[in-house]
């Protein structure tokens, strides 16, 4: 195993009195797809908050490229190259599909001062853009207004939004969150062909799913882990905990 | 996708030309007919558009609701006063500490503005323009509450002159004209884009990669120095300046004008203030409560029109099938 790419050790939050990062110590390897699952309100959502710097951990730090990043600001952490997408859709709405991406481009293509360009005349930004948008299947809607474009849809601009910039660390929020059986489909296909060309982190509830897709899992409860290894490894250890612990742990 | 077109030969753009040139024709026509009072109502309709244009930068693009814009406009009114005060009557020299203090200000102001947003944004913003408001009061060695007249208008030199009316008109209209098509070539361009974005989606922004921060206080800034030169053209208008200039209700008259004519669309502050202060100048002829007849049709027109009166003409012109430009 080669050394990790993005790491914490000790994280912990707490949101009051309750404790939805538990001491964390939480590994990514360059390459991999790594699963997190675990029931709700197992503290998910709250790591990848953590990792892209959206909420400062209470204590625990984080390190990416052996670098440590706990204090640096969102936009320096996505800037070094880690991305992520969004779980209840985060787009702007008053821009097309294409504008949208363009956008994205944007923030990793220097400053936006001086430039007097109109940018659906920029090839820098449109042609990574255009590539992106065919990636996740959306060329064909790339003009449309992403207020209007239908629910997977927007799962699918997400996932163009975090793929244009080329990150080393794609974070993904659920990204088949309230997708139908077919949308859902399309979009697995398409997160295992990002499989070994980036480094994945994908926050999933369906176990089918993450079974079939991951390299490596991590199986989160409270906040803490109580399970982290490869699918087959991770399926025994189910087996076990449902054994002992009852269906609740197990179903995840 | 922006109403804004982006072609040059699209209908809008060159309806917009045609108004513009008609605008140029102002002086001429009131010469003609021998009412040079059109000039100079269209001479203020021109210096509050600028200041609304201004506005509408950080109000209608960036989605900052500056509560506080008049401080601008007496930044500039107070350049130039205080310098012909003291005999200094150069307008580059005005111009050139306008733009300095301007941007000064709004640069100190937006930092602290910034970390704030909602209603929090709007009451600071508001408490900045009030300290300026009372700091201008204060100044008693400068008339104080009375304000400053101004003996002479601003000396732009051999090149141009606005000691007439009609000078003062084209160097409006000429500011208006340049402000206007520079917008249109912002809200295209990265930082426009860039900023159109904050205001929709600053969490996204900021995980997209965007150090947010320094792209709204640069838009602070130059909406600040914009409007401290309407503030100029403002105190050589009058021949005055006064700290009535920052009162709070002129800050609130400026938002009215933006949302009035079409929040975020660049033709919107033009005609906002035109409808303002001809609705201002019309009405109060008739009644010192002119107020009462303004604010229900402001109410009807935010009501009826989400993007002003110049929203209307945009979402006619987007529901002919014929005419689908974007």
């Amino acid at each position: 195993m080669s050394a990790p790419i993005l790491s914490t050790r000790g994280l912990t939050k707490r949101f009051g009195g309750l404790l939805v990062s538990d001491c964390l110590d939480f590994d990514v390897i360059p390459g991999e797809l790594h699963a997190v699952i675990g029931p709700n309100g197992a503290g998910k959502t709250t790591l990848i908050n953590q990792l892209i710097g959206e909420l400062a951990p209470d204590a625990g730090t984080i390190e990416f490229e052996g670098r440590d990043i706990t204090a640096l600001p969102t936009y320096r952490r996505s800037l070094l190259g880690i991305s992520r997408s969004y779980q209840i859709t985060s787009v702007f709405p008053d821009f097309t599909a294409l504008e949208n991406v363009a956008l994205a481009a944007q923030a990793h293509d220097g400053h936006s001062f001086g430039s007097w360009r109109p940018v659906s005349r920029e090839e820098r930004l449109v042609r990574p853009a255009l590539a992106a948008l065919e990636e996740v299947g959306l060329s064909a809607k790339k003009d449309a207004c992403a207020a209007e474009l239908a629910h997977g849809e927007h799962r699918q601009l997400e996932l163009a939004m975090a793929l244009v910039s080329r990150p080393k660390v794609l974070l993904l929020d659920e990204p088949m969150a309230g997708m139908g059986g077919l949308e859902s489909e399309s979009m697995i296909r398409l997160l295992a062909s990002l499989k070994g060309r980036f480094t994945v982190v994908l926050v999933e509830h369906d176990m089918d799913v993450v079974f079939a897709l991951a390299d490596r899992i991590t199986v989160l409860v409270y906040g803490k882990t109580i399970a982290s290894g490869s699918p087959g490894a991770i399926r025994a250890s189910i087996e076990v905990k449902r054994a002992y612990l009852g269906e609740r742990y197990a179903s995840g | 996708m922006l109403p804004e077109a982006l072609s040059a030969r699209s209908p809008r753009v060159i309806a917009v030309a045609v108004f513009m040139l008609l605008l140029a024709a102002v002086p001429l026509i009131s010469g003609a007919i021998g009412q040079s009072y059109y000039v100079t109502l269209v001479t203020r309709i021109l210096i509050f558009g600028l200041a609304a244009a201004s506005l509408n930068l950080v109000l209608g693009y960036g989605g900052l609701v500056s509560f506080g814009h008049a401080l601008y406009l007496g930044i500039g009114a107070y350049s130039v006063g205080i310098l012909s005060f003291h005999g200094v009557s150069n307008g580059w020299i005005h111009l050139v500490v306008t733009l300095a203090l301007s941007a000064l200000v709004s640069f100190l102001t937006g930092l602290v503005c910034m970390r704030t947003s909602g209603i929090a944004f709007i009451m600071i913003t508001l408490a900045f323009a009030q300290m300026f408001y009372f700091l201008g009061v204060s100044l008693k060695q400068y008339g104080g509450d009375d304000g400053l007249t101004i003996a002479q208008r601003s000396d732009f030199g051999p090149l141009f002159s606005i000691h007439g009316n009609t000078g003062l008109y084209y160097l409006a209209l000429g500011l208006v004209a340049a402000t206007l098509y520079l917008s249109w070539r912002f809200v295209h361009a990265r930082f426009g884009r860039l900023l159109l974005g904050t205001k929709s989606n600053l969490r996204r922004m900021r995980a997209l990669g965007f150090p947010v921060l320094r792209y709204q206080v640069a838009a602070y800034v130059i909406s600040g120095c914009i409007c401290g030169v309407a503030g100029l053209l403002l105190a050589n208008f009058t021949n005055f300046a006064s700290p009535a200039y920052m009162y709070w209700t002129v800050s609130g008259d400026l938002i009215v004008m933006v949302i009035l004519g079409g929040i975020a669309t660049i033709m919107g502050p033009l005609v906002g203030a035109a409808v303002y202060v001809i609705l201002e100048t019309v009405l109060s002829a008739y009644t010192q409560h002119w107020m009462v007849i303004l604010g229900p049709v402001i109410v009807l027109i935010a009501l009826l029109a989400n993007r002003g009166l110049y929203g209307l003409l945009l979402a006619r012109e987007s529901s002919d099938p014929g005419n689908s430009a974007p």
